[in-house]
């Protein structure tokens, strides 16, 4: 697909984006509020996705994004309730988002790991250690509800005649996708982080270390990754289950698939699934609908939406050359 | 002959590498916890193998792995990461359900009509991976997770609308005793001799027939197959279509064939997981249908054995479920595993 017709179909998208966003609003359900809990399901997606974009730019993909949102969410919290702060929460989910994410790019790099099996791996691997965790730290199987002073409040501001709410986290999210684009196309260690994903021979020959650099984007990833696994139920749901991620990072990874890579795509793609499960937890509550659309089928709906739109927009998006595969020096 | 057994062992010896790896890392888990591990271990191994009961009911657990593990490995053999084994299993135990516990037919035909339908149900829910990827190129990491969160809700839709047991909200119309398989022992059901003839048959489809040479072509070198004329599409979608049957068989074990339930929780309960740690057990199984079926042996003693760690020691029996993910991490390193075959060369 040329960039024109590229360009065509992201008016089209936010066209019909916007569109949806007006007939939603006029069958009264309240625009802000739709934006309000789109922007909290655009959190750790968009957060993942940015950090997933200048992993994959540097060469290593990592399809274990959801296991980090799972083991975070949950060390996340019992830090949280450590430290008796919400912030403390975020920044350690953060801390142990990033020690993973080191453990994967070590693994990746210097173990030359196939890199989809060992996320693969670190997704079955979270699978059973959320709920080992909830189950030896609180004691309880699958489930921790904790105090809700330990919240990370939002802030809130007084437009549209009301309250709107907009997480910081939020907030650092937008922020980051936009510093992420900008490392990446107006820096020299941006250009590297590329040529290490495209042409790891020319990194190395300049000097540079191929295998830093891609463990230092692992890392970061993972960092990113962790803070949004720690949102989610100190930022939003204000309670741990063992399957708190519920796919999301996949959907991340969908994301990024969807923006080639683009940090900023990225943001956008992860607003359009975030606002699809707005939508969806809108249905679930909404009388006059919940009747009509089965819950199951409102359930459904963010991985149709994401399924859906990948397929559509798909194609046309060229991938750095060394991307997945470990770097030998011959 | 001495190349052939050579051929057995290496892998086996790999597969051991990590599973101690594995092993040890759960070690260290649960002295992080505060548990006594080789208490844990000991009660795990000897819940799961130190006594028949022991050891047909980790062959229960084994049964719907080893077909998940078919469904994996399938599609690594073409080159594919199909990772939906979870929801098209799912599907299977929904047809298993819908043939087996909501008509009525013959006792001979019965059980035989239930699997099938669950397994053709496993494979058409396989299909839109398959297409999207020939048709569009969309990554089936991405596209077998959402279609196993839509299957999730589907079948959970299915069984609390229209499946569900009169009386009991929480589970599904149970396999009628005639869609049952005979049970062996303890809650092993001869659904096991099916899966097994099945995990055979892949076997024999990968490495004796035509079509199973273009998939491995494929799958090991697409430029040679490109020039060989073997269709890259073709390839996948036989990959997707047996992975989806294995995946539905898989489903259908666990209505028709596991007792004392013999049938769906609403909550998926019953089936959470077999897909993804099919994963693992295709893995340790080296990809290889047959080798799947002793990883599975192995695995489903883990976690029949996890329980008696959990009773006995009150180490919680996910902490199976975390191994799993280490011994597939440590499997996905060709260095680490390389170590011993250096050593064996020096």
């Amino acid at each position: 697909m040329t960039p024109r017709r590229r360009l065509q179909w992201y008016i089209v998208g936010i066209v019909i984006t916007l569109a949806l966003m007006y007939v939603i609003s006029l069958a009264g359900f309240g625009l802000p509020g739709l934006i309000e809990t789109g922007l909290l399901a655009m959190t750790p997606l968009a957060l993942a996705a940015v950090g997933e974009c200048l992993n994959e730019q540097a060469g290593t993909v990592n399809v274990g994004m959801e296991g980090i949102f799972l083991i975070t969410a949950v060390l996340g919290v019992y830090w949280a309730e450590v430290f008796g702060s919400g912030l403390y929460g975020l920044l350690f989910g953060a801390l142990m988002g990033a020690l993973i994410g080191l453990a994967f790019g070590v693994i990746c790099v210097y173990g030359k790991a196939n890199q989809v099996i060992a996320g693969m791996g670190l997704n079955i691997f979270a699978l059973g250690l959320g709920p080992f965790l909830l189950m030896s730290i609180w004691g309880f199987p699958g489930i921790h509800i904790f105090s809700q002073d330990l919240m990370f409040q939002p802030l809130r501001f007084n437009i549209w005649g009301g309250f709107f709410s907009i997480s910081p986290v939020t907030i650092s999210a937008i922020i980051l996708a936009l510093l992420a684009y900008l490392l990446l196309k107006r820096t020299l260690f941006g250009i590297r982080i590329r040529a290490s994903g495209e042409n790891p021979i020319a990194v190395d020959v300049a000097g540079v270390s191929v295998a830093r650099i891609r463990v230092l984007m692992c890392v970061v990833g993972g960092a990113l990754a962790g803070l949004g696994g720690a949102f989610m139920p100190l930022g939003w749901f204000g309670g741990v289950v063992k399957e708190i991620s519920a796919g999301r990072g996949f959907i991340a990874l969908a994301a990024v698939v969807f923006a080639g890579l683009n940090p900023i795509l990225a943001l956008v793609a992860s607003f359009i699934f975030g606002f699809s499960e707005a939508v969806a937890f809108t249905f679930v509550v909404s009388p006059g609908v919940k009747e009509i659309i089965p819950f199951y089928f409102v359930q459904m709906m963010p991985y149709a939406v994401t399924l859906t739109i990948l397929t559509a927009a798909i194609g046309g998006k060229r991938f750095p050359r060394a991307l997945g595969k470990p770097y030998v020096r011959e | 002959m001495s190349t052939r057994l050579h051929g057995t062992i290496k892998p086996i010896a790999e597969s051991s590498v990590a599973v101690v790896v594995g092993i040890v890392a759960g070690a260290f888990l649960m002295l992080a916890f505060g548990y006594d591990p080789i208490r844990a271990y000991v009660a795990l191994f000897y819940g799961a193998f130190g006594s028949t009961s022991g050891i047909l009911e980790s062959l229960a657990f084994a049964t719907p792995l080893m077909v998940t593990a078919v469904t994996f490995a399938v599609g690594v053999r073409a080159a594919l990461f199909n990772i939906g084994a979870e929801g098209q299993m799912y599907l299977g135990a929904i047809g298993a359900t819908i043939v087996g516990g909501a008509m009525f037919l013959p006792a001979g035909v019965h059980p035989i009509a239930a699997t099938l339908f669950a397994m053709g149900l496993g494979a058409l829910w396989a299909l839109p991976a398959a297409v999207l990827k020939i048709w569009r190129g969309v990554h089936e990491v991405v596209s077998t997770i959402m279609l196993n969160w839509i299957a999730f809700w589907f079948v959970t839709y299915l069984v609390r609308t229209y499946f569900g047991e009169p009386g009991r909200a929480e589970r599904a119309l149970p396999a009628l005793p005639t869609a049952r398989y005979a049970v062996i022992g303890e809650t092993l059901t001869t659904v096991i001799l099916v899966v097994v003839v099945f995990c055979i048959a892949v076997t024999v489809i990968l490495w004796r027939t035509g079509i199973g040479f273009e998939l491995r072509l494929v799958g090991d070198n697409p430029e040679a197959a490109r020039y060989a004329g073997a269709s890259a599409s073709k390839a996948i979608l036989v990959s997707f279509l047996v992975g989806g049957l294995a995946a539905g068989l898989a489903g259908a074990s666990q209505i028709l064939g596991r007792p004392p339930s013999w049938t769906l929780y609403a909550t998926l309960g019953n089936l959470l997981n077999l897909g993804f740690n099919g994963i693992g057990v295709a893995l340790i199984g080296k990809n290889h249908p047959i080798g799947g079926v002793f990883a599975a042996f192995f695995y489903g003693g883990l976690l029949h054995g996890g329980r008696f760690m959990e009773y006995n020691v009150g180490v919680a029996s996910e902490l199976v479920q975390a191994i799993n993910g280490i011994i597939v991490i440590a499997l996905a390193m060709p260095e680490v595993i390389a170590i011993i075959r250096k050593r064996r060369e020096s």
